[in-house]
């Protein structure tokens, strides 16, 4: 999008009725690189695709715990991020001690919404620059919602935030309508694979359990996190799409990758 | 039992002297009891309020509907009871209005309630008060209580004030988990006839809740029957005794 004159103040208007400066915000969580959230009607996976600024740096974490039961992954800057993870985990143990109970994920997803709008609306303060899928069970059952800088939020059956994620949107978009009825397995295979999209054409090339990270909450499963070595079992759903890609039969015979003859052998 | 009186509020003016909170309890409900049942769960009181001995205010209720699966009882301190009822009250507006479908369950009101009389009582203005919470979510029944001191629990039986010396070995002896509505409603009865002989400050004109799967059913007031003609109390103390003394 283009500089125009009325971009400057949060507190300004376009004559088109827009407000760019919330817009702007929204771009900085399209820089940010991939995530990809998912639920069934028990489970609610989130996969996300870890930067690092250069090969000595550690890959940015991108999931955070709020409770035992919800969970988010950020996309966008990430000391705003830290800041609504603060939030939500105080509102979360509040209403526990309060109420004896872990708090709706509506209601939870709707203070965080709150107070994004607050800071559009303020000639003093800037929106969050960051964008969040967070995942949760409670007692309706699983829930996957997006909350934007704008202060909207929604929720969705499957849903992907940051960079190239359009491509995990297409896919995402082609198999959703099964979703509902998966096991938890099978629900971390369509986000690896889904959080892959995002890389096919990019820099990174592909996942390793260096830069992808995964996390799942549900009915009797409280908010899990996998990472590093143990990203690996889930990684290998990408060698099996591998195979089924290269043919059929062949490649069911076939070890992936096989290597060419060795140079030594005559 | 005095407290919150002794320290001076300072800064000059017009309010100099002690600050004034709740001390002592004015108009009084007596006991409160409940029990949980297979299907439901009963809580009973009388609807009287004491001015010390006298029996003022003689038709009162002090059980209170909060929710569509929850109901609350209280004894001590009625201005303070009405207190609670309209927290209570507000609490389930603001719950409404926040229009998600969500509900407060019978644990969660309790909780709420935990927090409230905790709260006051750290302030030292305690809402002077023994509420018993009885609820039905979920196919089970929730009994608890908390009272001026913010101290609570869930149990099966649950009784408060005069209830809870002369009521609660009664309700312990005749409680099974299979308890039905129908009897806890007869055992509640007998009991609440046993503190109006034996409570001065327990009036023999009740009031019965229950919650159940299909809701909440608070009675109507309704006078339990008693019997004064035991020979022995017809006859006076010293019947059959010839001593001179």
């Amino acid at each position: 999008m283009f500089r125009n004159q009325y971009d400057t103040d949060i507190t300004t208007y376009s004559p088109q009725g827009r407000v760019h400066q919330i817009e702007y915000a929204m771009e900085a969580v399209k820089q940010g690189s991939a995530v990809v959230g998912l639920r069934s009607a028990t489970h609610v996976v989130l996969a996300t695709l870890k930067r690092s600024s250069s090969e000595l740096a550690s890959n940015q974490r991108k999931l955070f715990e709020i409770d035992s039961h919800v969970g988010i992954a950020i996309a966008g800057l990430t000391a705003d991020a830290r800041v609504l993870t603060r939030f939500m985990r105080a509102e979360c143990h509040n209403h526990q001690y309060v109420y004896e109970t872990p708090m709706p994920l509506s209601r939870l997803v709707l203070a965080v919404a709150d107070k994004s709008q607050v800071a559009t609306q303020r000639a003093s303060k800037r929106p969050f620059g960051v964008g969040l899928l967070v995942a949760g069970y409670d007692t309706t059952g699983a829930h996957l919602y997006q909350t934007c800088p704008s202060g909207n939020y929604f929720e969705y059956e499957a849903f992907a935030i940051g960079a190239r994620s359009q491509s995990a949107k297409t896919y995402l978009e082609k198999h959703f309508e099964s979703f509902a009825a998966l096991s938890l397995e099978e629900l971390c295979r369509h986000a690896i694979l889904a959080l892959q999209e995002t890389v096919a054409s990019s820099k990174d090339t592909e996942l390793t359990t260096r830069n992808t990270a995964l996390a799942f909450v549900g009915r009797d499963t409280p908010w899990t996190m996998v990472e590093d070595d143990s990203v690996e079992e889930y990684l290998l759903v990408l060698d099996a799409e591998d195979e089924l890609e290269e043919g059929d039969a062949d490649a069911a015979r076939q070890q992936p990758q096989q290597p060419p003859a060795a140079m030594d052998e005559s | 039992m005095k407290i919150g009186g002794g320290h001076v509020r300072g800064g000059g003016g017009a309010a100099d002297g002690p600050v004034k909170v709740t001390q002592t309890p004015y108009v009084v409900g007596s006991s409160v009891l409940g029990v949980k049942c297979i299907d439901g769960v009963v809580i009973s009181s009388d609807t009287l309020a004491s001015y010390g001995s006298m029996a003022k205010f003689r038709k009162i209720s002090r059980i209170h509907k909060v929710s569509d699966a929850c109901v609350i009882g209280a004894g001590g301190e009625f201005s303070d009871f009405q207190e609670i009822k309209k927290t209570m009250d507000g609490v389930m507006i603001e719950q409404f209005c926040m229009d998600d479908g969500y509900v407060l369950t019978p644990s969660a009101i309790h909780q709420y309630l935990v927090r409230v009389m905790y709260g006051r009582r750290n302030k030292m203005d305690p809402l002077w008060n023994q509420v018993v919470m009885a609820g039905f979510h979920d196919g089970k029944a929730t009994l608890g209580m908390v009272d001026q001191v913010g101290s609570n629990f869930e149990s099966e039986v649950i009784a408060t004030g005069y209830g809870l010396y002369m009521g609660l070995p009664l309700l312990r002896n005749a409680y099974r988990p299979d308890i039905t509505v129908a009897e806890a409603k007869k055992l509640l009865e007998d009991i609440m006839r046993v503190l109006f002989y034996r409570d001065a400050r327990t009036s023999n004109s009740i009031q019965i809740a229950a919650v159940t799967k299909d809701g909440v059913e608070i009675s109507e007031f309704y006078d339990l029957e008693t019997k004064w003609d035991y020979q022995r109390f017809v006859d006076g103390a010293r019947s059959g005794d010839v001593s001179t003394w």
